[in-house]
């Protein structure tokens, strides 16, 4: 199976092929690196750019103003907040224009913590992206998935932002991405770059098929009728780890991958806790304006007579980094334990 | 012969055009200022005085939509250039005045921020500068296509602070990468109310851009009849050699910045327009009476275009939602 730095190598490749994905680059995107996750090894068309993350927002507006499709990478999510304005800007020229200049652009990032990656590589971008009005924003949190939805962000006409959850860049999914090859060391040997000199190398790249994940739409990844759990990224899969551990102490959790930021899958939402009337939220960005303060303010507006408990949200602390030190990292972002008492706390409130 | 040698060797039906649509710009520009004042809008934001700088850059492009063609991203003094480029005064009294009718933006946005797709112009943006980091991707594009079009990026002396300036000259001018770009800055030794020397240490803007082995140079931005040849020499040597060019056109300021300096008319400053004129009356290559006649005839367009655009339409609430996304679709996430 595919690690998710494969799928996206795969997607990007398959784009190019099929969709007319014309620009891949950013910092380090092109040879000989091919990204610092290796995302972007062996692609046509990634190239290096210099080291100016709102020359590489600017750039990518451009291509797309001019029809070309492309995909812009900021190394880190942390780098990303000066171009904040170019990011709205983008999000805004369609309405600005009335219609007239849409940007089929991608900007891809990795967030979140999790590597010890510290102050500056360690930050979470879905809080701000979900307010970037008229970006289509996700987040996979499998191989699959990452393949998936690249390709949906890549194919639509408006701008998107696709968030690599960092920590599962070298997780392996569990399902195959249609073509690919079911030995994990062929997939190996036919597209990661070889260590040392790689001016000669070419990726041998499998007959991948189209497989798209609709933006918007939910996955339900555990089934469960006593409370609803809503994650996205490296969170979802501690989520379903906790369910899994609950399951075996009489506990029925209902896990939900939004998958999609903006939009929303607001009808799994709904329906899951109308069914099970206990919902918790788990994310790892700041607490204070969480994009699951939204979610669980949307809750208790439309769904209040259907619950058993308050809407919880998890989120990250509201300090002002991650810290390099584990016990500064873990305290800051949620952690399986916190996940697993809350879920408790939840299911054993009475109204 | 000795005329056309005076005015550079251009033709006179070209100064002739270039004057009238230089008095069109002005009049109409003119003509925005009103009906602020007139309280039938929010806001006025403009550019009196770079007719002579305008105007040639919109009559030299290659005008038409898409890559093929050349690309202008603009910002919000280039009045001028739109008119050469051939937009009719009333679609700006439509911006100005936010009616439906209003192209560019639906009335959604401030005076001069034009978006004219057919002729490849980009949108024009509130935030300084951004223009240009934008214009090196339709020259990337534009590059790849090979058919010798060029983008030309336009913005303020004093928005040359910020750092997408410097973004734009080091994306266009890398070894073997070079962009068909041509980088435009109008000094005008204003920034809203900060002086040219309240900002640059510099001796010419013009200077950072050789620093990058850009061809570059500083030319007198009055004169329509300088900028033209300039423009035109170095649109040519863009398309030639598929490299970037820079121009700082140093030109004046008639009026305040926008409403936020009050739009008044600025003193002792030289007015292209007039000057301009003069010469060519002196030359005998236009006449007092014909004078007078084209800026009453723009007068008389002005006033019309206003009253049009009175009676048009203006936004419905129920508009808020449209072009979130191409489609409209899931823009609302109440509706999801």
């Amino acid at each position: 199976m595919a690690n998710m730095a494969q799928a996206i190598r795969m997607a990007l490749h398959y784009a190019e092929k099929n969709y007319n994905l014309k620009d891949v680059f950013g910092q380090d995107v092109g040879a000989p690196l091919g990204g610092v996750f290796t995302a972007t090894q062996g692609l046509k068309t990634a190239w290096n750019s210099p080291l100016d993350e709102r020359g590489i927002i600017g750039m990518a507006m451009g291509i797309a103003m001019a029809g070309d499709r492309c995909v812009a990478e900021i190394q880190f999510a942390d780098y990303i907040f000066n171009t904040i304005d170019l990011l709205k800007i983008a999000g805004n020229t369609l309405w600005c224009t009335n219609g007239q200049y849409n940007l089929p652009m991608t900007v891809m990032t990795p967030v979140g913590a999790g590597i010890r990656g510290s102050v500056y590589h360690s930050h979470s971008f879905d809080a701000w992206a979900s307010r970037l009005s008229g970006w289509k924003v996700v987040m996979p949190s499998n191989p699959l998935d990452a393949y998936g939805l690249l390709l949906s962000c890549i194919q639509d006409p408006n701008p998107c932002m696709f968030l690599k959850p960092k920590a599962l860049m070298r997780v392996r999914g569990e399902e195959l991405i249609p073509g690919e090859p079911t030995d994990e060391k062929d997939l190996k040997n036919m597209i990661d770059a070889p260590i040392g000199d790689r001016s000669k190398w070419k990726a041998k790249w499998p007959d991948v098929q189209e497989y798209l994940v609709p933006f918007g739409k939910g996955k339900i990844t555990r089934a469960g009728d006593q409370i609803t759990v809503v994650s996205y990224g490296r969170h979802l899969l501690m989520c379903n780890e906790v369910a899994d551990q609950l399951k075996q102490d009489g506990y029925s959790v209902e896990v939900i991958d939004l998958r999609s930021i903006y939009p929303y899958d607001w009808q799994m939402i709904k329906s899951s806790v109308e069914k099970t009337g206990r919902v918790l939220f788990v994310n790892e960005d700041t607490e204070v304006t969480n994009f699951a303060e939204h979610l669980s303010y949307r809750v208790t507006q439309e769904l209040f007579y259907h619950l058993m408990a308050p809407p919880r949200v998890l989120a990250g602390k509201n300090v002002p980094g991650i810290g390099l030190h584990p016990n500064l990292e873990d305290s800051s972002v949620p952690q399986k334990h916190e996940i697993e008492t809350l879920i408790r706390q939840i299911c054993a409130e009475v109204p | 012969m000795a005329t056309k040698k005076a005015f550079g060797g251009l033709d006179k039906k070209l100064l002739i055009n270039m004057h009238k649509l230089m008095v069109k710009s002005r009049v109409l520009e003119e003509r925005l200022i009103k009906i602020y004042r007139a309280g039938e809008s929010f806001f006025w934001i403009g550019g009196p005085g770079e007719e002579a700088w305008g105007v040639p850059l919109g009559l030299l492009g290659k005008k038409g939509q898409g890559p093929a063609y050349d690309y202008y991203h603009l910002h919000y003094r280039c009045t001028p250039t739109l008119i050469a480029l051939g937009l009719p005064m009333i679609d700006s009294v439509r911006l100005m005045m936010n009616r439906s009718t209003d192209k560019s933006t639906g009335g959604r946005n401030f005076s001069n921020h034009y978006c004219i797709p057919e002729w490849n112009v980009a949108p024009v943006t509130s935030p300084l500068e951004v223009q240009y980091p934008i214009a090196c991707g339709t020259a990337h594009v534009q590059k790849r296509l090979g058919k010798k079009a060029i983008t030309i990026v336009t913005g303020g002396d004093a928005g040359t602070a910020e750092g997408d300036f410097a973004s734009s000259l080091i994306l266009a001018s890398r070894k073997g990468q070079e962009l068909p770009m041509l980088i435009t800055v109008q000094n005008n030794k204003w920034g809203i109310s900060t002086s040219y020397d309240g900002q640059h240490g510099e001796t010419h803007i013009a200077d950072r851009a050789k620093a990058f082995n850009i061809k570059s140079r500083v030319i007198n931005g009055n004169d329509p009849v300088e900028s033209y040849i300039c423009l035109q020499e170095d649109m040519a040597y863009i398309r030639k050699t598929g490299k970037p060019a820079f121009i700082e056109a140093h030109l004046s300021r008639l009026y305040g910045h926008s409403s936020a300096s009050g739009a008044n008319p600025v003193p002792n400053e030289v007015d292209p327009v007039r000057e301009f004129e003069k010469k060519l009356l002196k030359a005998g290559i236009l006449k007092e009476k014909d004078v007078k006649e084209l800026w009453q005839s723009f007068e008389n367009e002005g006033v019309k275009a206003a009253e049009q655009a009175r009676q048009e339409p203006v936004p419905t609430a129920e508009s808020v939602w449209d072009h979130t996304f191409v489609g409209s679709e899931n823009a609302d996430w109440r509706n999801f």
